[in-house]
């Protein structure tokens, strides 16, 4: 498989404080790429790097064969990069198919309409709607974002990212604060959407990484210590001592 | 016919009646009063379309109103009096000039926005003020009005008082299409969530940049009405307590709302009216002064306001309409 | 009874027209460690802030150490002696870490051996590493744990965990399991919300199944960690 994402030397410094130090990584397309990692390792502020809202000191990123490391994050997303957040990240008082008319307007043409009422573009509604049913939030559709159950604005959080249509969509810790049913009806969307989107995994809820990860990644202190298919990180011994402990053996 | 187009259809018409009423009862002055309020909504107006609708708290908008009416005035004393060059030409200036200070300023946010679009507008409130050619702080008085041409006098108080009115129409109706349509929505999205609008994939600079300059060029025709209104303009426009003053407006009147800016600038000037020129027996005997600080009667009712009505008189009247 | 430290009966909670708890009940006796469980939406945190006093409740009482506490500030009550470490840790990002153990050092339960910030570091190695860091240079874990001490710094009768594992690495989230267990061993009465059951039925007394804002099923833990049923009806595991 060709490399979809290539990260060659990134680095980033905070003052003295490195959080970035000479990551390299690929992420093949079609394949779920996991980033894994104890707190602090550097998972957000790499994402950021990639996703372009946060520029890098050194090093670069290519997508697509395209070198992306200079452009802003709204290039990259047209250019099929789309990021969601760990921390919802929702327009609170717009309804679903309000959020998600949004982002496809985003990439449907320009939006320096300032006549024509853009409850009349049918296309931005429909297209919408199927979001929604692909989120599972078609019931839901009429709902301010800021209403929704934590679970759905979960949904929704990824929902914007995919409306963007994206290649590669950077997910950070899309499980962030659900229980069991919801983490699997988040699994369940991931594992659909694979089959059209690669995707960078942030999590650490390992039930789930181990079981959508083709290959893992683990950052530790800015650094990448590992990267392989699940069962070589799951006996890599540098990684179990830094990061999953004796859970590698129950997952 | 609901009770919105209801509620719009008696405003117009009372709005229409009003000089012919006055007319009547010959009271011109009130004429030429309304149209200074029309004139101070539209600029209220413009600036709500940053403040409210961009979520930009720019606290320099009386730079853009201030350049509208200088250019406008200076074509005026150099006998290009036709407003059909005249007023285009101000709304232009200023919407270049809003194109560079936002171009600036927008690099920046929170505290450093509001310091920074208020520092732009007291350096061109002192340049006003250094430009001796005219008038430097005296001002520059006009011997005319602008000429609309086509048989319309702008001297005649009531045809005047129609043109402004016809403004503060249009521009109120643009910015009603504006808010319902794609770049409308995008300003909304990010007023909303400014990183979100980012990572769908807007460039958000240039929209708020693009929302700055058409809230400024929106500015500089209220200012090019200033201009022809008093036949006279000085740098006092431009000094910051007149943004101030217009953020008051903003404020009282709904922030966001469609309305807002023109209810706001509504009520803050009729209140310093009655203020000063009705003064109440009573309140005279024990403070004989008090009509001359009319901003205090102003200050209560803006605290009167923010506390009960935070949504401003707009958000107050739609309020009503649902409950 | 004489030890009861908690006592909340039939407690109504809204967020505006919405009500979460419809009479809800919950006891907590001196030196337990208590759970409450169920799926995100039935009310767990809404419990939690309805006891702080964050959002009051509308109906029911409840009683801390015999007094009456449902209508008083959060203020109040956390200088009661109820302590939170709240969903999303809530530490301030000005402040470094030694002034968050410093500000909210108290022995508000009198007891023998207060906690101090001296203690919280001994507890925490990392964060004495850490101490003169601010709170919005804090990694997760670190931050995780200074809520935690900045809990205990405080000396509370009660200490009350919304969701503490949230979003943490394993190794961090088991080294929060561990303090957890060494703190009831020292007798702390502990009140916890989170969602690895297998870890809490290891660890607490008593469990509380919250479904639709009513207590659902209530129990020791090795009732809990046999009925499978259970954990499939309403935990949704």
């Amino acid at each position: 498989m060709p490399d979809l994402l290539e990260i060659r030397s990134l680095a980033k410094h905070f003052g003295g404080v490195v959080a970035t130090d000479e990551v390299s990584l690929e992420v093949r397309a079609g394949e779920v790429h996991a980033l894994i990692g104890p707190n602090g390792a550097g998972k957000t502020t790499l994402v950021a790097q990639i996703s372009g809202s946060l520029a890098p000191d050194a090093g670069s990123i290519i997508f697509d064969g395209r070198d992306v490391t200079r452009l802003a994050q709204h290039q990259r997303v047209r250019a099929g990069l789309a990021r969601s957040y760990q921390i919802t990240s929702i327009f609170r008082r717009s309804s679903v198919i309000e959020n998600l008319a949004l982002a496809v307007q985003a990439r449907s043409g320009s939006s320096l309409g300032f006549w024509q009422p853009v409850a009349s573009e049918s296309g931005l509604v429909d297209e919408a709607r199927l979001i929604a049913a692909e989120i599972g939030l078609s019931d839901r559709a009429d709902i301010a974002g800021g209403e929704l159950a934590h679970g759905e604005q979960r949904a929704l959080e990824m929902g914007l990212a995919l409306a963007t249509r994206p290649r590669l969509l950077l997910l950070d810790e899309p499980m962030a604060g659900m229980g069991p049913e919801e983490s699997q009806r988040i699994i369940g969307l991931i594992e659909r959407v694979r089959r059209s989107v690669s995707v960078v995994l942030v999590e650490h809820d390992m039930d789930a990484v181990f079981r959508l990860a083709d290959r893992i990644s683990v950052l530790v202190n800015g650094r990448v210590i590992a990267t392989g298919v699940p069962d070589e990180i799951r006996a890599n011994e540098e990684v179990r001592r830094a990061y999953l402990g004796d859970e590698a053996l129950s997952a | 016919m609901n009770a919105r187009a209801a509620a719009l259809i008696a405003a117009l018409a009372a709005a229409v009646a009003f000089p012919l009423a006055m007319q009547a009862a010959d009271q011109l002055f009130f004429v030429g009063f309304a149209s200074r309020v029309l004139i101070w909504a539209i600029a209220a107006s413009s600036l709500n379309l940053v403040l409210g609708y961009g979520g930009m708290i720019s606290f320099g908008h009386a730079a853009f109103v201030g350049t509208g009416a200088y250019v406008s005035g200076i074509l005026i004393a150099g006998g290009v009096t036709s407003a059909w060059i005249g007023w285009p030409a101000a709304i232009l200036a200023s919407a270049v000039l809003a194109l560079a200070i936002g171009a600036a300023s927008l690099r920046t946010r929170g505290a450093y926005f509001i310091m920074i679009t208020l520092a732009f507008a007291q350096m061109m409130y002192y340049l006003m003020n250094s430009m001796k050619a005219y008038g430097g702080d005296e001002g520059l008085s006009l011997t005319s009005r602008a000429a609309l041409g086509f048989g319309l006098d702008l001297g005649n108080e009531v045809t005047f008082y129609y043109v402004v009115l016809a403004a503060l129409c249009a521009l109120l109706y643009a910015t009603h299409r504006l808010a319902h349509a794609r770049f409308g929505r995008v300003i909304a999205a990010i007023r909303e969530n400014e990183t979100r609008a980012e990572a769908i994939g807007f460039p958000v600079y240039r929209y708020k940049l693009i929302c700055f300059v058409i809230a400024g060029a929106a500015g500089g025709l209220a200012g090019a009405l200033l201009a022809s209104h008093g036949k006279y303009v000085s740098p006092s426009l431009l000094h910051w307590t007149q943004s101030g003053t217009l953020m008051i407006m903003v404020i009282l009147g709904g922030v966001g709302r469609l309305w807002g800016g023109a209810l706001g600038a509504v009520l803050l000037l009729a209140l310093e009216h009655l203020i000063a020129e009705h003064p109440i027996p009573w309140l005279l005997a024990i403070a004989p002064n008090y009509p001359q600080h009319a901003n205090l009667g102003v200050g209560i009712v803006m605290l009167v306001i923010v506390l009960y009505a935070p949504q401003g008189l707009a958000g107050l009247v739609s309020r009503k309409r649902h409950a | 009874m004489s030890d009861m430290l908690l006592e909340v009966a039939g407690i109504e909670t809204a967020y505006g027209q919405s009500q979460v708890l419809h009479g809800l009940d919950l006891e907590i006796r001196a030196g337990e460690t208590v759970t409450l469980l169920g799926r995100n939406g039935m009310g767990k945190t809404t419990a939690i802030r309805s006891i702080m006093g964050l959002t009051p409740a509308r109906q029911g009482a409840i009683s801390f150490r015999g007094s009456r506490i449902e209508a008083e500030a959060p203020d109040r009550i956390a200088r009661r002696g109820i302590a939170l470490v709240p969903e999303g840790r809530q530490i301030f990002p000005n402040l470094s870490v030694r002034e968050h153990l410093v500000a909210f050092a108290e022995n508000r339960s009198g007891a023998k051996e207060p906690w101090t910030p001296q203690r919280v570091f001994a507890l925490f190695p990392r964060l004495r590493e850490r101490a003169e860091h601010m709170g919005n240079q804090l990694s997760g874990g670190e931050q995780q744990m200074l809520a935690i001490g900045r809990a205990l710094v405080t000396n509370p009768y009660l200490l009350v965990l919304d969701e503490a594992t949230e979003g943490l690495a394993p190794l961090i989230r088991e080294e929060i399991w561990k303090c957890l267990a060494a703190l009831r061993a020292a007798g702390q009465t502990i009140l916890v919300v989170d969602k690895y059951i297998e870890r809490l039925v290891q660890l607490a007394d008593r469990h509380t199944i919250i479904e639709r804002g009513r207590v659902a099923w209530q129990g020791g833990s090795e009732e809990l960690s046999s009925n499978r049923e259970l954990w499939h009806r309403y935990l949704g595991v």
